[in-house]
């Protein structure tokens, strides 16, 4: 299929200083930002871990997915389903419940997904994902094409998710918690092992490991990851619908992903952030000669994807590392 | 049919299958059994009625012209490809059909000819790995999702040991992908040894060496050749007739000859299909 | 289900299986010889009922904006593949991914600024507009049965291109063993623009003929595309016949699944894949 390839994996200092900086900005933000930013903020951060979860599989495992957003949307489904006509749902139970949901559908999913290989396991990814998304899609009694209202948002005790600074604290402490916790993964005999298997997996094979459950697990937990994404965003949102576990959805993770870098879950964060950033500026472009560019946003966001592919395919940690090796005279990193 | 000599120890045969290869004296305990393994694809048989044994403290060397068949019968024992027939068996334990990974549990370990190395990764991080194999974990429990890779005990011991083996200590913060190419063979049997296998195949693994690298090889096959069962697949016919203490000669996919070396450097049917045609 | 309703769905399924396969023929020879995924397929479908619709109304007759938009389809597949695809073989098939659906939305917003937003219609041409009888009540259009038709002359024209002439015998090659293919002179690199070309053809030339009945919409490629990775997968990565099979079979899962068992039809045809790859990891043909 492809070359084995080096990902980033530990990051450099002045990065580390920059990503450390960024978390404490978000963390103070809430003092300053307006209510709209503070919305947008959040939803960023909620696509962080939803990239995250999927450079664990794309980054780390080397398993191109792109069905991701099934256990994404079928999160916030769970949470819509969960949540009483009027009342906050509780929060304490429903969101594991929520990352439990998807695993497991994550987990029935990758049975049959996980023993393909190479362009096949892409397609059948996509072709389930697509399977859920029609699930809802045609059948009223889930909320059809409309989709299904969270009409109070989630609570727990002093944790109301109501209160728009609570919730951006809550998606803030998710994304370091899984942030965190990936990175300590990376590293473990785990993390090596997938690591082992995205490089050679023949090779792993040969000397004893049984590359299936390795694959199987990474797929659970990362739709269980995903999950947790998903449930923040239908609390966010307050609404769900099919298009989250649609084909664009998942199209996008991978692009976040890739644009911020594979395989340190930084880059993919990063990427999110990017990303977003990015399609809310295209959609907002002001009307030169005429012609309204914002309408056009399709047209700049595909040309915008087709050029980072070809002009920087490592991503915003690619070109910064890149950068850093040359500014300290090495050769070209590799 | 078969030729003897009076001062050999084994009997050298030109049967293919059969009791007589195992009979033979003074081998010692077998570890590895394979009976008329046969693979074919479509039409062409690849392998034809092999038999082989493996036993402890030998070295049992193939060898054969290039298309003999001696890299498929390497991966019907190791598992990467199932036998048409024929059977395999490891420790007392069928192993037939089973997968590579089963196959490695179970105490075979393998070194290719074509070097299958995790490039990326540095040396210490290639045996690590394979080391970590033995590990005895399920993917799917949580503890091993946070532990610390590199501070096994039990997987540090036995990555240094294969590091120190294969003569890789100086080298093994280096990526392997920068290595050169015997180091990089060096680090294929590092690997190898990692798993701490009874039983090792050996593809090729003097292929693309220098003089004094091969030396080195040589001499640690000889230093491995205690404990383990060892089958060599090489055409270096020196270092052939310095490590082997039992010979099996492959053409066109068939055994034509097994036996001792002096038997079989004496065979006149092998010099002609082969050794002749050689050096 | 009367015997007349039973063969309506059963000329409906061979219909729409047809259409299945001549999308996913292009795209199961683009994987299977240049190792190329391509999630724009599905946007070369959209290309050609848009295409039928100018077409067609400039020149008043839908068969011969067929033949012409076949033509004009070959040559834009060609040079995308010269311009763009070429230089991505030996990429990822990741990045490959993201490459051509940077492709979509380009080819989606080049589509509403030429044609707009709106759903538009192709008339039947009259001489194909009318519809043979069933029974006193049901009757069946020709329009559909030409459709069918045309799929199974380019079936066969597929067929006997591939395996009866000397294109069809250096393609195959070429998927086999490239570089024994180059040193023995043949020009690999036009073989490669070619097939793709004939791929974009082939997804342009559906779009086009099954138009008068599909209408002519935005994003109408999403959910063919979908279909045609289905009916790939099950039939096998780089097999044509693995394709024809695939696809009859999933004609017939997905309309008469509908009409049976509505509640669930949309999730049939997956659960056919599923079961297809519990039994055959790498679809019915293996290449």
């Amino acid at each position: 299929m492809s070359a084995p390839k080096s990902h980033l994996e530990t990051l450099p200092r002045s990065v580390q200083f920059l990503l450390a900086t960024a978390v404490v900005g978000l963390a103070l933000f809430p003092l300053m930002g307006s209510d709209y930013a503070l919305q947008s903020l959040s939803r960023m951060m909620i696509l962080a871990i939803f990239a995250m979860s999927l450079d664990l599989l794309q980054g780390v495992t080397g398993l191109v997915s792109l069905g991701h957003a099934a256990y994404f949307g079928l999160a916030g489904y769970a949470l819509a389903f969960l949540s009483p006509a009027s009342d906050p749902a509780a929060l304490w139970w429903t969101l594991p419940a929520a990352m439990l949901f998807s695993g497991a559908a994550a987990l029935i999913i990758g049975f049959f997904v996980v023993r393909t290989h190479g362009i096949y396991f892409i397609m059948v990814t996509m072709a389930f994902a697509q399977m859920v998304f029609y699930l809802f899609f045609d059948n009223r009694a889930l909320g059809g094409s409309d989709g299904i209202y969270v009409n109070i948002r989630p609570a727990s005790g002093p944790i109301d998710l109501e209160n728009k600074v609570t919730l951006f604290y809550v998606c803030l402490a998710s994304m370091l918690l899984v942030y965190a916790f990936l990175r300590r993964l990376l590293w473990s005999s785990f993390g090596r092992a997938l690591v082992g298997i995205r490089i050679n997996e023949h090779r792993m094979k040969a000397v004893g490991y049984s590359t299936f459950g390795y694959k199987l697990s990474a797929f659970t937990l990362a739709g269980a990851l995903a999950g947790l994404a998903g449930y923040l965003w239908g609390a966010l949102n307050g609404f769900v619908n099919p298009e989250l576990m649609g084909f664009h959805m998942s199209a996008h993770a991978i692009m976040m992903v890739i644009l911020g870098g594979m395989g340190n879950f930084a880059g993919a964060a990063i990427g999110a952030f990017v990303f977003e950033g990015v399609l809310h500026w295209v959609k907002d472009l002001p009307q030169v000669g005429g012609v309204r560019l914002g309408d056009h946003w399709q047209l700049w966001m595909g040309l915008f994807i087709v050029a980072v592919v070809i002009l920087a395919p490592r991503g915003v940690l690619g070109l910064a590392s890149s950068l850093l090796a040359r500014l300290r005279g090495e050769g070209r990193a590799k | 049919m078969s030729a003897t000599t009076p001062n050999s120890a084994a009997a050298s045969t030109r049967s293919t299958g059969g009791d007589t290869v195992k009979a033979a004296a003074g081998l010692g305990e077998v570890l590895l059994s394979a009976r008329s393994l046969t693979k074919r694809f479509g039409g062409l048989a690849a392998n034809q009625d092999v038999s082989l044994d493996l036993w402890r403290d030998r070295i049992h060397a193939v060898i054969g012209p290039n298309g003999a068949g001696k890299s498929t019968l390497t991966n019907l024992l190791s598992g990467d490809l199932p036998p048409t027939s024929g059977t395999v068996m490891l420790g007392g334990h069928d192993i037939t059909g089973h997968p590579p990974h089963e196959i490695s549990r179970r105490g075979l370990g393998r070194s290719y000819q074509k070097t299958n190395i995790f490039l990326p990764l540095t040396v210490e991080e290639n045996v690590r790995l394979a080391s970590q194999s033995r590990q005895r974990h399920r993917p799917w429990n949580p503890m091993h999702w946070v532990d610390v890779a590199t501070g096994q005990a039990a997987v540090a011991e036995r990555c240094e040991r294969a590091i120190e083996l294969a003569g890789l200590t100086e080298r093994r913060a280096i990526v392997a992908g920068t290595c050169s190419h015997g180091e990089q063979r060096q680090l294929e049997i590092a690997m190898t040894l990692a798993t701490q296998p009874q039983v090792l195949l050996l593809d090729e693994p003097l292929a693309g060496m220098g003089v004094a690298e091969a030396e080195r090889m040589v001499e640690l096959l000889l230093r491995l050749k205690a404990d383990h069962a060892i089958m060599l697949v090489e055409h270096d016919m020196d270092a052939v007739f310095t490590l082997a203490d039992h010979l099996t000669v492959m053409v066109n996919g068939q055994v034509i000859a097994s036996g001792t070396p002096e038997a079989i450097r004496r065979d006149a049917g092998v010099q002609a299909a082969y050794l002749g045609e050689e050096h | 289900m009367t015997l007349a309703n039973f063969l309506i769905q059963l000329l409906n399924s061979v219909q729409y299986g047809l259409l299945l396969f001549m999308l996913a023929a292009g795209l199961t020879l683009i994987f299977g010889i240049m190792g190329v995924v391509n999630l724009a397929h599905g946007s070369f479908y959209m290309l050609g009922a848009y295409l039928a619709y100018t077409l067609a109304a400039k020149m008043g007759s839908l068969p011969l904006a067929i033949v012409v938009g076949a033509v004009l389809a070959g040559v834009f597949g060609f040079l995308l593949e010269r311009v763009l695809f070429r230089h991505f073989y030996h990429r990822d098939h990741l990045d490959q991914v993201l490459l051509t659906f940077g492709l979509i939305y380009v080819f989606e917003e080049l589509r509403a600024i030429i044609w707009g937003n709106d759903v538009l219609g192709v008339k039947t041409p009259e001489f194909l507009d009318w519809s043979i009888p069933l029974t006193d009540t049901l009757s069946y259009p020709v329009y559909r049965l030409f459709i069918s038709g045309v799929c199974i002359a380019l079936a066969i024209a597929l067929y006997l291109l591939i395996s009866k002439t000397r294109l069809g015998m250096k393609i195959r090659a070429g998927a086999f063993n490239r570089d024994m293919t180059e040193s023995l002179g043949i020009n690999i690199e036009l073989i490669h623009a070619l097939v793709f070309g004939l791929g974009v053809g082939l997804a342009v030339v559906a779009g086009m003929v099954a138009s008068p009945v599909s209408s002519v919409y935005p994003n109408m490629g999403s959910p063919v595309l979908i279909m045609c990775f289905v009916v790939v997968v099950i039939g096998g990565i780089g097999s044509v016949r693995g394709a024809l099979i695939a696809a009859l079979l999933v004609g017939l899962v997905d309309t008469f699944g509908k009409v049976l068992l509505p509640q669930v039809a949309g999730m049939l045809v997956y659960m056919l894949m599923a079961a297809v790859l519990l039994w055959r990891p790498e679809g019915l043909f293996k290449q």
